[in-house]
């Protein structure tokens, strides 16, 4: 597999240059997400209005693979409903994890399928999926939670 | 071979890349450069076949059937322990205790020499630059005990700061554990002076000499410390299997570490009597063709000159140093005058992980990462960090691929 596939232009633009890097005002819900065994941090945040994300960002340190993950899924899920984000994340979980030979619904993830060469790199997957489960943690929970991938 | 190997008159390196099997195959296409030694070394056909003979012709119990394979598998395991001991230099046989790695080896002291000597409101003294194998198993009993983990920092360069070891030495502390070369710098460290210090105040000093025993002669009784802990499969043997070396008095005094079979001597109901040193520490059936894996694997490198090893390595680190300087973007992380194996480095603009992916492709193993160290990566003020980590069979033209495929790094985030 050529390694375009995997850095594609869309994934080393949100790597230089990440959406929603911020911490928001307001904010209710916020996680911690940690790969323990590379050392990425990431904390994301939202702001949910009765079953609306009304904003969601994040902050922290990663590579390449973790950081246009999480910027893309802030641009993704901001807006949607609590719902339609947990169905998202289904998916997008899906994506990473499925075996490499199989088939996978990509129209259904937009933008997101870009992300899907990850699924051939096992050692990489964890990155890929570090801030939606830091996402889901936040949303599940009011007070802050610490998420590791290990 | 190319005239860059121009060393090869003292050492052979070609020669020793015959040795060892897994050196010859393709990754992704592409001739494997492994430069992930720190990790975990490759093993040459020697330790391989020695193993293999073990489980083939020989495979018993240790120290207790009767029968002939039973006595042939004991003396294999005792005949390894003699080669630890005169590979350390130890001066008593006694003093060898296998164990699984460096790793049970300091917990082994933690929970044994530890638990017998440090009370509460008693120190610890460790450094900056301890892999968390040497630093957990001291909070561990810091923590049950009540008492405190004292850390020698170090500077930018990553070399201890010398000048601060005398202030954090007192009358409360109980044991000194330093690393000889460390993992993620390559630092040396000057454990005989660190030692000169200790004994002056009565400290023991336990040394993790998990990254040096590859890398250059070692010497317990000239480096004068009080505990060594080793492992095997950093030094071209098999994992599961390394070493403690302990003084003989300390090491009486003791109590036992896991109970079981072996390390008794005589069991009641009401009350055991612990067999003797190194008995005493080896509780069960212990990892025998492992040992007899890491015998061979001292055997081989007796085989080679290790004055001529050092100066190859010496000059690739050299060679290597240079050229990743030369690197647009690259920065070294640890950069001790003294230093042994380790280029670690971080890349402008690219995360660690996105190097070791995007080297893997072109065939380079390095680690990235903390490396067991993140104490460490905080004061160097870096997330993770790319290490490339020599051994004696990699070559100049390995450290040109390196360079090669970080320009590859480069041109994919440009």
């Amino acid at each position: 597999m050529d390694l375009r596939d995997l850095y594609q232009e869309v994934i080393l633009d949100h790597n230089k240059r990440p959406r929603n890097f911020r911490v928001p005002d307001p904010v209710n819900r916020k996680a911690e997400g940690y790969n323990p065994l590379c050392g990425d941090k990431i904390t994301v945040f939202l702001y949910v209005e009765g079953d609306r994300i009304k904003d969601l960002t994040f902050q922290g340190t990663g590579c390449a693979i973790s950081k246009a993950s999480a910027s893309m899924m802030t641009d993704e899920l901001k807006g949607k409903t609590v719902g339609e984000a947990d169905a998202f994340f289904d998916k997008f979980h899906t994506m990473l994890t499925a075996p490499a030979t199989s088939e996978v619904e990509m129209d259904a993830l937009g933008k997101l399928a870009v992300l899907s060469g990850v699924r051939e790199y096992p050692m990489r997957v964890k990155c890929a999926s570090l801030a939606w489960h830091t996402m889901k943690a936040a949303m599940k929970a009011e007070q802050e939670v610490v998420v590791s991938t290990e | 071979m190319s005239n860059k190997s121009s060393v090869a008159t003292a050492f052979d390196v070609q020669k020793i890349r015959r040795d060892f099997p897994i050196l010859n195959q393709k990754i992704h296409g592409k001739p494997l450069v492994y430069l992930d030694n720190a990790a975990t070394t490759q093993k040459p056909q020697a330790v391989i076949d020695a193993m293999v003979r073990s489980y083939a012709e020989d495979n018993a119990n240790i120290h207790r059937g009767v029968h002939l394979l039973s006595e042939r598998a004991t003396r294999a395991y005792e005949e390894s322990r003699i080669k630890v001991q005169k590979f350390l230099n130890a001066p008593d046989l006694r003093e060898i205790i296998f164990v699984r790695g460096t790793t049970e080896a300091i917990n082994m002291v933690a929970q044994t020499f530890g638990r017998a000597n440090i009370g509460k409101g008693d120190e610890v003294l460790i450094t900056e630059m301890e892999h968390h194998s040497n630093i957990v198993p001291w909070q561990l009993i810091c923590e049950e005990k009540g008492a405190n983990l004292k850390v020698l920092p170090i500077t930018d360069e990553g070399e201890l700061r010398m000048d601060l070891l005398d202030s954090l030495l007192t009358d409360r502390t109980k044991i000194v554990a330093v690393v000889h070369v460390s993992n993620s710098l390559g630092t040396i460290n000057p454990i005989t002076t660190i030692v000169e210090k200790a004994h002056a105040r009565g400290i023991p000093v336990l040394v993790d000499g998990a990254q040096a025993v590859a890398h250059m002669p070692v010497d317990v009784q000239a480096l004068g410390c009080d505990f060594y802990a080793m492992s095997g499969h950093k030094l071209f043997g098999p994992t599961g299997i390394g070493a403690l070396w302990g003084r003989l008095p300390l090491l009486e005094k003791m109590p036992p570490y896991q109970g079981g079979g072996d390390m008794i001597s005589a069991v009641t109901f009401k009350k055991t009597t612990y067999n003797a040193v190194p008995n005493k520490f080896e509780a069960g059936t212990p990892n025998i063709a492992g040992s007899v894996g890491l015998g061979a694997a001292i055997d081989y490198l007796n085989g080679i000159d290790f004055g001529a090893v050092q100066a190859y390595e010496a000059e690739l680190l050299a060679y290597g140093t240079k050229a990743l300087a030369a690197v647009p973007g690259i920065r070294m992380v640890g950069t001790a005058s003294n230093k042994a194996s380790i280029l670690a480095f971080v890349m402008e603009d690219v995360h660690p992980h996105d190097i070791g992916t995007i080297l893997d492709q072109e065939g380079v193993a390095i680690r990235t990462g903390h490396h067991c160290t993140q104490p460490l990566m905080e004061r160097m003020c870096v997330p993770a960090t790319a290490r490339a980590s020599l051994a004696l069979y990699n070559t100049k033209e390995e450290i040109d691929a390196l360079v090669g495929a970080l320009a590859r790094v480069r041109e994919i985030f440009a």
